[in-house]
């Protein structure tokens, strides 16, 4: 009697994950081992042909170059100043409670605000950026327009909506550290940054590795900004790797091609998760 | 020479005086209790004297030189924390020389100091564990060996063995006094409980609500109480301090009782009470039998009054009987709870 009530109480949660994760998982698998059907010519089983198919495809190379250059360009960025704002506002100052809200605050903007209002700071001429440069005697510039600046532009925006939601974690592991420690530390004579770079960033080392392990995920996931933002372009300079799976199954209609794409973000994302875990997780003291 | 002189030192938080015009010395060398009820700013005067905390008004003088506004790190001095301050991703050894790394201590230097340290407090094959798989009294050792290596000539320790159990306590009450003395450290140690104040102080600091009570030996004030107060918290159980106009001397020694004056009161350490045949008639509320001795709660009409009787005596709840002290182990005070004839009023 008691396994029957235990897998009831199971049940729900089982048949949710069965069927929204595990079940498109090894679905989008088998699909990625099939060709493009049409009226014509039904969808066949090709093997690794579109395996093939990808690596011969210079957009996808570019898209996972991109999306290279955009997880190193806001990971590392976002962190350190996730870790800075949560040092500023981690100690008795006026209006704490207002700097922090402030902080967090582009967090809780849903992602299609967000991308409008950047849209605006990047239009060129009426836009605030433009304006701004203006003043100072540049000319206007084609922030979004510009395969040279376009990832970089979005690689500002999505830094500016991540720190402030990475700071919240810092914040709250930094407030777990005792102040004595602190306090032994000054009575030694440590400097504020030997006693951040012995002390509190090891201490803060759990918070760095979820927060990594996020931050990567996001890198990878990103795709509303694309959507409102850019479309990927000019010329793909913006496009990255969901946002291409994305073009391909609804603008193209390639399912099995956006498939093959699919399993290659999963075993992407699986390998950097294992590796953060089992190389920095040694290295890490937990309390 | 004086190793530290406190003079007129004040805290005042916002609305709070924590601290409210207190002057001691503390003797080089020698170990000084700060003792005094929870709340009372012992706390707050030990960081004053470590720099963790800036001092409202008054001065701090460490070995003549006025450090009131000196950096910590160039006070002399070392710190003992309650909650130890080990840095927990650090092992032992790390943990120990992390000051003296800071100093810039040359490496030899470093290990030398260590190796003392770790053998002074017996430490030596814990040295690369973390401080989490210590128990608390390893740990407590982890802080001491932080202040040795720190040969710093002033210590100062804030309530350091509040964490651990009874009999540890006592164990590494031992520990620190012999090593104060060891290395002739000037050493101010907080505590709120008395029984560790008494068994190792050379001074005893009595604090009460952010202003010194009463300073001296913790004989002179187990003995001699200024106050009331003093006369209360020192002693298991503390002295009987007695409404004077409800006592009657008679059938007692001659002068056990003095003639009462408005609101004065009569104190009576328990240990000098006695059962006679004649003398104060009391009734027994409670006896609490502690095997070398006895404590009765006694009560005489409003009052209650507590008596350490050797042994085991023969009573029990109810009975009534009579109690009875000598002239020479009282102690008077008058209406606003201060000595008879002492120096200062
Ligand atoms: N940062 C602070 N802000 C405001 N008031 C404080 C602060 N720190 C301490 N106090 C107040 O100062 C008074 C003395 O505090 P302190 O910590 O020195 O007491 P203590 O004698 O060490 O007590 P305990 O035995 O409980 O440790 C208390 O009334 C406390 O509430
Ligand atoms: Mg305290």
């Amino acid at each position: 009697m008691r396994h029957v009530h235990g897998w009831l109480l199971l049940t729900p949660a089982a048949i949710l994950l069965v069927s929204f994760t595990h079940y498109p998982t090894i679905a989008t698998v088998i699909n990625s081992f099939f060709s493009k059907g049409n009226s014509v010519r039904p969808s066949r089983f090709i093997g690794l042909g579109n395996y093939e198919a990808m690596t011969q495809d210079p957009i996808f190379w570019k898209v996972l170059f991109n999306n290279m250059w955009f997880a190193l360009g806001t990971i590392p960025t976002s962190i350190g100043l996730a870790i800075i704002m949560a040092l500023a506002v981690n100690r008795a100052m006026p209006g704490r409670s207002f700097v922090r809200m402030a902080y967090f605050t582009p967090t809780i903007l849903p992602m299609i605000a967000v991308a409008n209002i950047w849209l605006f700071f990047y239009s060129p001429d009426i836009g605030l950026i433009d304006q701004i440069t203006g003043w100072f005697g540049f000319s206007s510039h084609n922030w979004l327009g510009d395969p040279d600046t376009v990832l970089s532009s979005i690689i500002v925006m999505t830094v500016w909506k991540e720190a402030g939601f990475f700071m919240i974690f810092y914040l709250a592991a930094l407030q777990h550290i005792p102040p004595e420690l602190g306090e032994a530390a000054k009575l030694e004579g440590a400097s504020r940054w030997y006693y951040f770079r012995r002390v509190v960033f090891p201490l803060l080392m759990p918070t760095t590795l979820f927060v990594l392990i996020n931050a990567v995920l996001n890198s990878f996931k990103l795709v509303d900004h694309l959507f409102v933002l850019t479309k990927g372009g000019p010329d793909n300079a913006s496009n990255l790797l969901l946002y291409y799976i994305f073009e391909n199954a609804f603008s193209y209609f390639d399912t099995n091609y956006a498939a093959t794409l699919t399993v290659v973000l999963l075993g992407l994302l699986a390998v950097m998760a294992l590796v953060q875990f089992f190389v920095l997780d040694r290295r890490i003291h937990y309390r | 020479m004086t190793g530290i002189r406190i003079s007129n030192l004040v805290k005042q938080w916002d609305d709070v005086r924590a601290v409210d015009d207190v002057s001691f010395d503390v003797p080089q060398g020698r170990l000084t209790v700060l003792l005094g009820p929870s709340g009372c700013g012992k706390s707050t005067i030990l960081r004053m004297i470590a720099g963790l905390e800036d001092a409202s008004a008054g001065e701090i003088l460490i070995d003549g030189r006025d450090v009131t506004r000196e950096d910590p790190s160039r006070r002399g001095v070392s710190m003992v924390f309650q909650s130890y301050a080990l840095f927990p991703h650090l092992s032992v050894r790390e943990n120990i020389l992390f000051g003296l790394k800071v100093r810039r201590v040359p490496v030899a230097e470093q290990e030398k100091r260590l190796a003392e340290a770790a053998h002074m407090v017996g430490l030596g094959d814990l040295l690369d564990r973390k401080p989490a798989n210590l128990s608390g009294g390893q740990r407590q050792r982890v802080a001491l060996s932080r202040t040795i290596v720190a040969n710093q000539p002033v210590c100062l320790m804030d309530e350091p063995l509040s964490n651990l159990d009874a009999k540890l306590r006592a164990e590494m009450r031992d520990e620190i006094c012999a090593l104060q003395r060891k290395l002739a450290l000037t050493m101010v140690y907080v505590t709120h409980d008395q029984i560790e104040a008494m068994s190792m102080a050379d001074q005893v600091v009595l604090l009460k609500d952010g202003q010194v009570e009463q300073t001296g030996t913790p004989s002179e004030l187990y003995e001699m109480p200024r106050t009331t107060f003093a006369a209360g918290f020192l002693g298991m159980p503390p002295m009987n301090v007695l409404r004077m106009d409800q006592l009657s001397g008679a059938g007692m020694p001659k002068g056990a009782v003095p003639k009462a004056e408005p609101g004065c009161m009569l104190g009576i350490r328990p240990e000098h009470i006695r059962i006679a045949g004649k003398g104060l008639p009391v009734e027994v509320a409670s006896t609490d039998y502690m095997g070398a001795e006895t404590v009765l709660r006694l009560r005489h009409a409003d009052e209650v009054v507590m008596a350490r009787i050797h042994g085991r005596p023969q009573v029990v709840a109810g009975d009534r009987l009579n109690i009875a002290w000598a002239a020479d182990e009282i102690h008077v005070f008058d209406e606003t709870g201060t000595r008879r004839g002492s120096p200062d009023t």
